[in-house]
C-alpha cells in the first residue's frame, strides 16, 4: 500500500515537472516575446515581419502545436516507466 | 450563373449534405445524444473539435477584427490557441479518466454534493448563452448577406435554421456532421487567402505573404505598406498598435486562454474518445485544426484591410480626386449596405468617401485643410470584412459563394454544439440529477429540446443588439467562463486538499465580479439601457477592458476558495482518494455510455 503510494506520488512529481516546464516555455513564446518584450523584439525582422509582431500572430501558435504533442509523448514514457499506462 | 443564384446552390449543397449526415446518424439514445458513444479515434475527434470551436467568431468576425486592430488583433489569435495546451496538460487527461457526461458531474462528484453542482450549472449556462448570443450576430450578418435582407431578418432566419439542425442532430449527428462542416469552413476560408495572398505578394501561402513583399515591384513589403497607408489616414501602425495597453493585452490574452479550457462544449468533446492517452493528443490535433485556420486570419485581416483602403482611397490622401466617388462604388459595398451593416455618409458634401480616424486629432485637424468634415464611412461593421473580403478583391463568384457557405457552417456548428451544452446542462444536470432523479429517457431528451429552444430564443433576441461584434461578444462569455469554471476545474484535479465550501465561494465570487465589470460596461444582461455606475467611466479597473476582465475574475476565484478552504474542514478521504485515482490514467473506464 505504501509503497504504491510512495510510486504514485513520484510519478506525479515527475508528471508535474514536465507540465512546468512546458508552461514555462508556453509563456514565454506567448505573453513574453508576443506581448511583454513585443516593442524590444520588433527592432529584429524576419522578412517582412518584425519578430514580436511574428511571435504574436504567427510563431506562438505553432509552438503551441508542438508542445501538446511533446507532452503526449512525454507523459506516455512516464506512464510506461511507472507502469500506469493503459493497455 | 449570377452570384445569388450559385451562393444558393453552393449553400444549398453544403446544407443537404450536414442534414443528411444528422439524420443517417440521428440520435437513437441519450448517451449518443450527449456524447456519441465512443469509438471516435483522436484525428477525427480533433477535427470535430475545430469544427465545433472555430465558430462564427473565428471565422466570420476575428479577421475583421484584426484587420482594424492590427497587433492588438493578436490577442485573440494567441487568447484562442495558447488554451489549448491548458486543456492538453492540465484537464483533459484527467477528465477524460473520471469518465463522466458533463462538467457540472465532475464538479458534483469532486465537490461532494449538489451544491457545488447547482453553482456550476449556473455558471456555465451563463457563459454558454453569452457565447451563443456571439454566434447569433455572426449567423445574423451570414444570413443578412446571403439573403439579401437587413440583418434582423436574417437573424431570425438563421434562429429557426439553427434549432432545427441542433435538435435532429445531437452529438452523433454533431461529430460526423462536424467533420464534414471543418472540411468546408477550412476550404472556404483558405481559398480566398490563397488568392489574395498570391494577388499581393505573389506568395501563396498566406502565412508567407503577409511577411512578404509587394507584387507591384515596389519591393516594399506588405506590412510595411499597410502601416503606411493607414498612418496617412492617421489611423495606429498596424504591426505595432496595442490594445489599449500591455497590461490589458496581457490579460485579454489569458482570459481567453483560460475561458478555452474552462468552456463546456470544448472539454465534453475529451469524455469521448476511448482512451486517456486520446484525451491528450486529441487536444493536439485538435490545435493542429484549429491553427490552419489561425495562422492565416492575420493574413486574411492584414490583406483585406489594404484592399479596403485602396478601395476608398484611390489617390493621393488630400488630393481631391484621391478619393474614390461615391456613386462608383462597387457591388459588394452596395450589397452591404442593404443589411445596414455597411453606411455612408458625405458628410461633406463633395460625393466622395473619406475613410479616415477623426478620432485622431492631429488628423482631423489635416482633415479639415482637405475639406474633410469626418469619417464618412459611419458605420463599417467588422464583421462583414471575412465575408465582403473575396468581392473586394474581385475573386471569382465561385470563391465568394464558398466563403457564405463557410461562414454558415462555423456559426451553426458551434450553435449546435453550445447547445447541446447548454441542453445537458438543463436536462442531465438540474432535471435528472438534481430536480427529479427518475425522470425517464424519453423526457429527460424532450427537455433538453425544450431548453434549446429557449436558449435560442434568448440569444436571439439579445442577438438584435448584440453588447459587441461577434468575436468581442464571444470574449465575454470566455471571460465568464475563465472566472468561474476553470479555476474550480483545476484545482480540483491539482489540489487534494480543495473542499467544497472553497470551491463554491471560489466560483461564486469569480463569476460575480466578472459579471458585475461587464454588466456595467454593457449593462444588465447586455442591455444597453441597463447600465449602471456609468460615472466610474470605462474600463476603470487599471485600463482593463471587461472583455479582458475574465483573468481578474479567475485571480478573485483562486484567492477566494484558497481563503475559505483554510478556514473549513478538509475534505472527506475517499474524496481525496478519488484525485489521486484520477490522476493515472490506469483503470479508465470506457468512454461513458449510459
Amino acid at each position: 500500500m505504501s509503497d504504491s503510494n510512495t510510486q504514485a506520488s513520484a510519478y506525479w512529481k515527475e508528471n508535474l515537472a514536465i507540465i512546468i516546464k512546458i508552461m514555462v516555455v508556453w509563456f514565454v513564446v506567448s505573453f513574453g516575446f508576443g506581448i511583454l518584450l513585443v516593442d524590444e523584439l520588433n527592432a529584429i525582422t524576419l522578412g517582412g515581419y518584425k519578430l514580436g509582431f511574428w511571435f504574436a500572430q504567427q510563431g506562438s501558435i505553432y509552438v503551441f502545436v508542438v508542445l501538446i504533442f511533446y507532452y503526449a509523448k512525454k507523459i506516455e514514457q512516464l506512464d510506461e516507466k511507472y507502469d500506469v499506462h493503459e493497455d | 450563373m449570377d452570384l445569388q443564384t450559385l451562393t444558393y446552390t453552393v449553400v444549398g449543397a453544403t446544407f443537404l449534405l450536414y442534414i443528411g449526415i444528422a439524420i443517417w446518424a440521428r440520435a437513437g439514445t441519450t448517451g449518443e445524444f450527449y456524447v456519441a458513444g465512443k469509438g471516435i479515434g483522436p484525428i477525427q475527434n480533433g477535427m470535430a473539435t475545430a469544427a465545433d470551436w472555430m465558430s462564427a467568431a473565428s471565422f466570420i468576425s476575428m479577421a475583421g477584427l484584426i484587420a482594424y486592430m492590427g497587433y492588438g488583433g493578436s490577442v485573440f489569435l494567441m487568447g484562442w490557441t495558447g488554451g489549448y495546451v491548458l486543456l492538453a496538460l492540465l484537464l483533459a487527461p484527467y477528465l477524460r479518466k473520471f469518465g463522466k457526461f458533463t462538467v457540472p458531474e465532475f464538479i458534483g462528484d469532486r465537490y461532494y454534493g449538489n451544491s457545488a453542482r447547482i453553482v456550476a450549472v449556473i455558471c456555465l449556462i451563463i457563459a454558454s448563452v453569452t457565447y451563443v448570443i456571439g454566434q447569433m450576430k455572426g449567423v445574423g450578418v451570414a444570413f443578412s448577406r446571403f439573403l439579401e435582407t437587413d440583418y434582423d431578418t436574417g437573424l431570425y432566419i438563421g434562429m429557426t435554421i439553427v434549432f432545427i439542425y441542433a435538435v435532429l442532430g445531437g452529438m452523433k449527428g454533431i461529430t460526423y456532421t462536424q467533420i464534414a462542416q471543418y472540411c468546408v469552413l477550412i476550404f472556404a476560408y483558405t481559398v480566398p487567402a490563397v488568392f489574395i495572398s498570391l494577388q499581393l505578394t505573389g506568395n501563396p501561402i498566406p502565412q508567407l505573404g503577409l511577411g512578404s513583399a509587394m507584387a507591384d515591384g515596389s519591393g516594399t513589403f506588405m506590412l510595411d505598406k499597410l502601416d503606411l497607408v493607414i498612418q496617412d489616414l492617421g489611423f495606429g501602425e498596424y504591426s505595432e498598435a496595442k490594445r489599449l495597453s500591455t497590461l490589458n493585452m496581457f490579460a485579454y490574452t489569458m482570459s481567453l486562454m483560460i475561458g478555452t479550457a474552462g468552456l463546456p462544449h470544448v472539454i465534453i468533446r475529451f469524455f469521448t474518445v476511448p482512451k486517456v492517452r486520446d484525451a491528450r493528443t486529441s487536444a493536439g490535433w485538435a490545435l493542429v485544426f484549429i491553427a490552419i485556420l489561425y495562422t492565416t486570419a492575420p493574413a486574411v485581416g492584414a490583406m483585406a484591410r489594404l484592399n479596403l483602403m485602396d478601395t476608398i482611397q484611390i489617390g493621393e490622401v488630400g488630393s481631391p480626386e484621391g478619393n474614390l466617388a461615391y456613386e462608383d462604388r462597387p457591388q459588394w459595398f452596395k450589397n452591404w449596405e442593404q443589411t445596414g451593416l455597411l453606411q455612408f455618409e458625405d458628410k461633406n458634401g463633395d460625393g466622395r468617401i473619406q475613410h479616415y480616424n477623426d478620432k485622431n486629432p492631429e488628423m482631423a485637424a489635416k482633415a479639415a485643410t482637405f475639406g474633410w468634415a469626418g469619417d464618412e464611412m459611419v458605420k463599417v461593421d467588422r464583421d462583414i470584412i471575412v465575408l465582403a473580403n473575396p468581392e473586394i478583391a474581385k475573386l471569382p463568384n465561385w470563391v465568394i459563394a464558398l466563403v457564405v457557405a463557410g461562414g454558415l457552417a462555423a456559426a451553426l456548428s458551434t450553435a449546435a454544439g453550445l447547445l447541446l451544452a447548454i441542453a445537458s446542462s438543463i436536462s442531465h444536470d438540474l432535471l435528472k440529477g438534481i430536480i427529479m432523479p427518475d425522470i425517464s429517457e424519453k423526457n429527460e431528451l424532450m427537455a433538453s429540446r425544450v431548453a434549446m429552444a429557449g436558449a435560442i430564443a434568448v440569444a436571439g433576441y439579445l442577438g438584435l443588439n448584440p453588447p459587441g461584434f461577434a468575436a468581442g461578444t464571444v470574449a465575454l462569455a470566455f471571460g465568464l467562463a475563465a472566472s468561474s469554471i476553470f479555476p474550480a476545474l483545476m484545482m480540483g484535479i491539482f489540489s487534494t486538499k480543495m473542499n467544497k465550501e472553497g470551491a463554491i465561494a471560489g466560483m461564486v465570487a469569480g463569476i460575480a465580479v466578472t459579471l458585475f465589470y461587464v454588466f456595467q460596461h454593457k449593462g444588465i444582461f447586455f442591455i444597453a439601457d441597463w447600465k449602471y455606475l456609468e460615472s466610474w467611466g470605462s474600463n476603470w479597473f487599471f485600463g482593463i477592458e471587461p472583455n479582458a476582465f475574465g483573468f481578474v475574475g479567475a485571480i478573485v476565484n483562486f484567492a477566494v476558495a484558497f481563503a475559505v478552504d483554510k478556514v473549513t474542514p478538509e475534505p472527506p478521504q475517499h474524496i481525496q482518494q478519488l484525485v489521486l485515482d484520477v490522476r493515472t490514467p490506469r483503470g479508465a473506464a470506457d468512454a461513458v455510455e449510459h
